[in-house]
């Protein structure tokens, strides 16, 4: 893939993620005159599904440990992505660097061989 | 696609349990003996379960008014095959149970199956089969990765259905409004699921070309882009 498609494939992630924010409508207000909840978790909307499906289902086990609040959960989830984007970005940092030494490094070795044309030399180092 | 916890009932809870410990001693075992051959693909492999941290960790806003997330399993098991991505889905969705209360214990089992197992056998299928088709890498990536990722919340949806028949319209009624949930919400989630995995895919051909040459499903067709 060409580097703009790489780009076209960013944007577009971009704009399918954010155009939900605006194609959907903001809900009603509720019996209390509040604002509806909008974007809530898939998760919790299928359990008030199970709510309605099985009234007298009782959960037989709670989670040993809970987030004290949604500002914990949101840290818990902020670390979980920022340990595997760390990871990425080291792999990927470590790759790009291999691969420039890697080409730096077969240029080197056709330049010393053939040190008679520098020309050629730079003016392939910039069509990179 | 997180069945909360003790939202399963117990013989569900149980029977799933059951479904999913084969996969996951399959997976050690497999996952062992592959670091084992080719130490150098420890690093893929670290990116791969990164890839799943990442996108289980980011919930996105959907058309349908509610936010879910990406699973990331796809990615692995285009690279390694569905045994590797059994083993990091357990952690993922383990890691997730016991800090974030998302999902849980008792129904690890169920979340692990529609995860880790079906998500990713769905990817790696789907990915074979595009490429028998002759379909360019990636599109064959980008259909692999989305498609597995909506066979997880399909799966997810089933697994309640099931638990949860309606009262009045069954198994079908339920499974609709799960469905309806799960799915629907998924849709636009699954084709940014794919985009991204194809631009990781695209970096790993590039800068990985030596560590891709043995891994499985690249290794019948070769790498060609």
């Amino acid at each position: 893939m060409s580097r703009r498609q790489t780009w076209l494939v960013l944007v577009a992630v971009v704009l399918i993620t954010a155009l939900p924010l605006w194609l959907v409508p903001k809900p009603a207000n509720g019996p209390d005159g509040r604002p509806g909840e909008v974007f809530g978790g898939a998760d919790g909307k299928a359990q008030r599904v199970i709510g309605e499906i099985a009234p007298d289902y009782k959960p037989w086990f709670a989670p040993i440990l809970e987030p004290a609040s949604s500002e914990i959960a949101s840290l818990l989830f902020a670390l979980q992505a920022a340990i595997g984007a760390g990871l990425i970005g080291y792999w990927l940092g470590a790759s790009v660097t291999r691969d420039k030494l890697r080409r730096q490094a077969e240029r080197d070795k056709a330049g010393a061989t053939d040190d008679s044309e520098p020309d050629s030399h730079d003016s392939a180092r910039r069509a990179d | 696609m997180h069945i909360m916890e003790g939202f399963l009932p117990v013989e569900h809870a149980v029977g799933w349990t059951l479904a999913s410990a084969p996969f996951v001693v399959w997976s050690v075992r497999a996952v062992r003996a592959r670091l084992d051959e080719y130490p150098e693909q420890r690093m893929l492999l670290g990116v791969a379960a990164a890839f799943a941290l990442v996108l289980s960790a980011l919930k996105l806003p959907s058309v349908t008014g509610s936010c879910s997330h990406p699973t990331g399993i796809g990615l692995g098991a285009l690279l390694f095959g569905p045994a590797a991505m059994v083993l990091v889905g357990l952690v993922v969705l383990v890691f997730q149970a016991l800090l974030l209360a998302h999902g849980g214990l008792t129904t690890l089992g169920a979340n692990v199956f529609s995860m880790a197992i079906v998500g990713s056998f769905v990817a790696a299928g789907v990915f074979r089969a595009s490429r028998t088709f002759r379909l360019s890498l990636a599109t064959s990536v980008f259909l692999a990765a989305c498609l597995g990722d909506l066979a997880t919340y399909v799966t997810t949806s089933v697994q309640l259905a099931w638990a949860f028949p309606d009262p009045a319209g069954g198994f079908v009624a339920s499974m609709a409004k799960f469905a309806g949930i799960f799915a629907l919400t998924q849709i636009p989630l699954a084709i940014t699921e794919g985009l991204l995995t194809v631009l990781v895919v695209n970096a790993l051909i590039r800068f990985n070309a030596d560590e891709m040459k043995h891994l499985p499903l690249f290794l019948t067709r070769g790498a060609r882009a």
